[in-house]
């Protein structure tokens, strides 16, 4: 149910963000949600369709890149993309406690006219 | 959303971005959901389309800003003024009837007068963990949240206001019973420490990665239930590994007092940690 506050605070800013730039209505909306931040995208999408209803983003396309969860091993010196989210590098099977991405919750981009 | 194939609807694209083609019957075919503004070259009008017709347009605002930035923005400064009184400060996180009140106040009554406690409780409604936490001697000041599923960093800051700081070392911050939501808010803690008890089965850190994955220290609660549940203590730190690594993990049981004093030193070890990093030594 907490997609709902979060979808709220996104389209807060969207609003906020168009009218500054004194756009009529928003055409689209895009987001990075990360795959450790804890956010279904599905729900977001549905919080959407309910909270932009009446606003000038109703109907605008609602587009969220999915960011992989990503851990930086040490002995290896490289990035590794987490399997099943297991900070467990997948080459040296080394525990990493260094997330390099995955927490993401942004909003990217506007389109308005 | 494109008439023909409905996509763009809730719940047809979880991946959000994966753009594909298909052919229309009014004979053309184009891109969905892709990262870029577009027009159209054919110039027809698709009412109905709200980005056809008019796409080109459409400006593009780069915004690149954490949809919780306004909850950040708070955190931190509730980290800001814990810091100034070199307050230790947990956010306790689990699922409802992992232990927490019970963990905590048996912490408080453990640490005795080494660190002086002060506890912050959120529930969606009643004060009985409230009550249960004063029984420690500790002041508590509880939040009810109503229908909100997690502790925002501005309730804190408002409970704050209610709590006499001073004297204190430590503040125990009790989140909401929620292994979900919780994890998305910084409440300005230095430390995270989830639970686990025994009664829960040892894959639950691999059915809730977001929170356990945040985790700075891992409590596995109830030990003294283990038997009786056939608790895999092997398999359950295993788990609590895999997904946070670099967590200590402690292992207690309120009840019987056992693995508490492990878990005390730390804390006692951590809050000397902040009063040595601390330039005015407060």
């Amino acid at each position: 149910m907490h997609e709902l506050s979060i979808m709220q605070n996104a389209l807060d800013q969207v609003l906020e963000q168009a009218r500054r730039a004194g756009a009529g209505r928003v055409h689209a909306i895009r987001l990075r949600i990360g795959a450790l931040s804890g956010v279904v995208p599905d729900a977001l999408q549905f919080a959407f369709e309910a909270l932009a209803d009446g606003t000038p983003a109703e109907g605008a396309r609602l587009i969220i890149e999915d960011v992989p969860a990503r851990f930086w091993c040490a002995p290896c010196h490289r990035e590794f993309e987490a399997a099943r989210m297991f900070a467990e590098c997948p080459a040296c099977h080394c525990p990493s406690g260094e997330l390099r991405a995955g927490r993401e919750m942004e909003l990217t981009s506007l389109e308005v006219d | 959303m494109c008439k023909d194939c409905g996509c763009g609807l809730p719940g047809e694209h979880p991946a959000g971005i994966s753009a594909h083609h298909h052919d229309h019957d009014h004979g053309h075919h184009h891109l969905h959901d892709h990262p870029h503004p577009h027009t159209h070259p054919h110039g027809e009008t698709d009412a109905g389309q709200p980005h056809a017709a008019t796409a080109g347009a459409h400006r593009v605002l780069e915004v690149r800003q954490a949809i919780l930035e306004k909850n950040d923005r708070l955190a931190e400064r509730n980290r800001g003024f814990f810091r100034a009184r070199g307050l230790l400060v947990l956010n306790v996180l689990s699922s409802p009837g992992s232990g927490k009140t019970t963990f905590i106040r048996e912490t408080i009554r453990a640490l005795g007068k080494r660190l002086k406690t002060g506890v912050i409780v959120g529930d969606l409604a009643t004060d009985n963990d409230a009550q249960r936490l004063r029984e420690s001697g500790a002041p508590v000041v509880q939040i009810t949240t109503g229908t909100v599923c997690h502790l925002e960093a501005e309730m804190v800051a408002r409970a704050l206001q209610q709590l006499d700081l001073n004297g204190l070392d430590l503040l125990i911050i009790e989140n909401v019973g929620n292994l979900v939501c919780p994890a998305s808010y910084d409440l300005g803690e230095d430390l995270r420490v989830v639970l686990l008890s025994v009664t829960e089965g040892e894959d639950k850190p691999l059915k809730y990665p977001p929170m356990f994955q945040s985790a700075g220290a891992t409590v596995v609660s109830k030990t003294d239930l283990a038997s009786a549940c056939d608790h895999d203590r092997a398999a359950a730190l295993a788990n609590l590994r895999r997904l946070a690594p670099k967590a200590r993990v402690f292992e207690t049981s309120a009840k019987t007092g056992a693995g508490m004093n492990a878990w005390c030193e730390f804390l006692i070890e951590q809050h000397q940690a902040l009063k040595a990093r601390d330039p005015l030594g407060n």
